[in-house]
């Protein structure tokens, strides 16, 4: 066989096995969606959303308190792992080139591997154990040591990736470092930031060990961040290991809804990033 | 008189000398051009007066600026004092690319505090005519700095470093980057900004530096080769190796 022709020949094969690989990545997901609302989406109604589970038996009945409660966390988390992963991530970006820096980071890196049961285990000596009750607040404080690494070292990566002659530009004009880092820095690296911090989110609205022991679950409405709370995982895994059919439908229901929420954010940050980009174009 | 002083000045790049015992003073509401191949310290030489060499990691700098004579290296010096009142045009425009071509001119001003729309509308306006940007931008000044050509960004570089107000201007290489009508334009303003700013100009082009400026200085290889009225520089130099470069037998 000539050379060339052998060539050609494992050409197409390599691009083709790289073709084959995209796909494969590609498959799960939409397999996934396509099983879950299969499986989910019959059982979806208005009382779904509004209603409180019933006791097995008695049909109809809903998890509104969990999606309730599922958004309350996110929000809860959000409040604090927010402004900590994101300042941490100036301070790697803009002042880390140091030890201390390294330190951070390496620490950083570490806490991302941790298993999130451990976090949970954590949380629960922390809070759950001195304050002698299971709460939304210890949830929210698990959740956001999840959420802190991954928002950290996606801000201190987009901001690195502002070019120095952009720094540059405004130090000349007398800015502060502070008001370059916040205005002009942190403005340009910002469509980056938010996207990650939406995919945090997503990453931490399906969390489920680190609630076992915290949030714990709430059959009833939340009465306030001190109490048990009601998550979305935790209810999908209460009942998918019930003997009953009718909690299984409630689970797949549940996970189609936790999957468009987690789907319905990444669209609404590109969506953000797109505005944005618009806005600025030449009008 | 002499608005800046330059004393036996070294700059540091890690371990590279970039810049060695330079000795200069420049006087006030002149022009002052750097001419010298490419490399040989021109811009870290301007970037130390306005005290931005020492913002590249590993930079160091040694020696003395005397700036309204005060050295603007003592501790008692805050650097972000030096850079309002020393601006600097960039080698390569670098406008802000998430603000608008207003709120770029608009920045230095702005992110200092200041807040009145009516003032902010003036300078702009008027800095941007300065910049002989006005007629071009006049109907998109909500787009985006980087939607603008090349020269058209320098130039809204240079209404930015205008807008602040400095005593100093810096301009480095200005006109690499535009047409011969631009290059015009922003040879005209700075023989217009020479009645109130002192300017210190690196320039590639001897004819420019023969046009504008009203001293220049020669740099070789980090240093100072020679230094006098621009008159004398291009048509009697002291030293061989400043005729040769200006007469374009090496460089
Ligand atoms: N960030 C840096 N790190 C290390 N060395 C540098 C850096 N910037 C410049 N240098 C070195 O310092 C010397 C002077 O560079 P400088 O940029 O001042 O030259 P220049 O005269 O402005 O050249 P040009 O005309 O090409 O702009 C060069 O030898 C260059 O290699
Ligand atoms: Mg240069």
């Amino acid at each position: 066989m000539n050379i060339y022709k052998r060539r050609k020949i494992i050409n197409a094969f390599m691009c083709s096995a790289t073709f084959i690989c995209a796909t494969i990545t590609l498959l799960p997901l939409i397999s996934i969606f396509i099983y879950v609302l299969s499986k989910g989406a019959s059982s979806l109604n208005i009382s779904f959303f509004t209603h409180l589970p019933r006791p097995v038996g008695e049909p109809g009945g809903g998890m509104g308190n969990a999606i309730l409660g599922t958004l309350t966390l996110i929000g809860l988390t959000c409040l604090w792992a927010i402004p900590v992963g994101v300042l941490s991530g100036v301070y790697l970006a803009e002042f880390g080139n140091n030890k201390f820096g390294a330190v951070v980071r390496f620490s950083a890196d570490l806490l991302n591997g941790v298993p999130s049961i451990v976090i949970g285990i954590f949380a629960y000596i922390l809070f759950v154990v001195p304050m002698k009750t299971f709460s939304a607040l210890s949830g929210a404080f698990a959740l956001g040591l999840i959420m802190i690494p991954t928002v950290m070292r996606t801000t201190e990566e987009i901001l690195l990736l502002v070019p120095r002659t952009i720094r540059e530009a405004a130090l000349a004009l007398g800015i502060s470092q502070f008001r370059m880092t916040i205005s002009i820095v942190l403005k340009t690296a910002l469509p980056g930031i938010v996207t990650g911090i939406l995919l945090a989110i997503a990453r931490i609205a399906g969390e489920t060990a680190p609630l076992l022991f915290t949030a714990l679950g709430n059959e009833f409405w939340q009465r306030g961040i001190m109490q048990p709370i009601a998550a979305m995982p935790l209810q999908i895994f209460a009942y998918a290991i019930s003997p009953f059919d009718d909690w299984h439908r409630q689970a797949w229901a549940a996970s189609f809804v936790l999957i468009t929420i987690i789907f319905l954010m990444n669209f609404i940050s590109r969506l953000v990033i797109y505005l944005q980009r618009k806005s600025l174009k030449a009008k | 008189m002499e608005k800046v002083k330059v004393e036996g000045l070294n700059a540091y790049f890690s371990n590279i000398h970039a810049l060695k015992g330079i000795n200069i003073s420049i006087k006030e509401k002149k022009v002052t051009a750097i001419i010298g191949p490419s490399g040989c310290g021109k811009s870290t030489f301007i970037r130390c007066i306005n005290r931005l060499h020492e913002v590249v990691p590993h930079a160091k700098v040694s020696g003395r600026i005397l700036f309204d004579g005060k050295d603007i290296y003592s501790s008692a010096i805050d650097p972000i004092e030096i850079r309002r009142r020393i601006g600097m045009v960039f080698q390569r425009p670098n406008p802000f690319p998430v603000l608008s071509i207003y709120d770029n001119v608009a920045a230095g001003l702005k992110l200092n505090g200041m807040k009145r729309k009516d003032d902010l509308d003036e300078i702009v306006e008027k800095t941007l005519k300065m910049a002989a940007l006005w007629d071009e931008v006049k109907n998109k000044l909500n787009a985006s700095g980087v939607s603008l050509s090349g020269g058209q960004q320098q130039r809204l570089c240079i209404a930015r470093t205008l807008a602040v107000k400095p005593e100093v201007i810096l301009f480095d290489e200005p006109c690499s980057a535009l047409d011969p009508i631009s290059t015009a334009k922003i040879e005209e303003l700075i023989f217009q900004l020479k009645e109130n700013y002192t300017i210190i100009i690196v320039t590639h082009n001897m004819q420019q530096a023969a046009r504008v400026s009203d001293y220049t200085s020669f740099f070789l290889l980090g240093e100072l080769v020679e230094f006098g009225k621009t008159q004398d520089i291009f048509t009697a130099p002291k030293d061989k190796r400043t005729e040769a470069y200006i007469t374009g037998r090496f460089g």
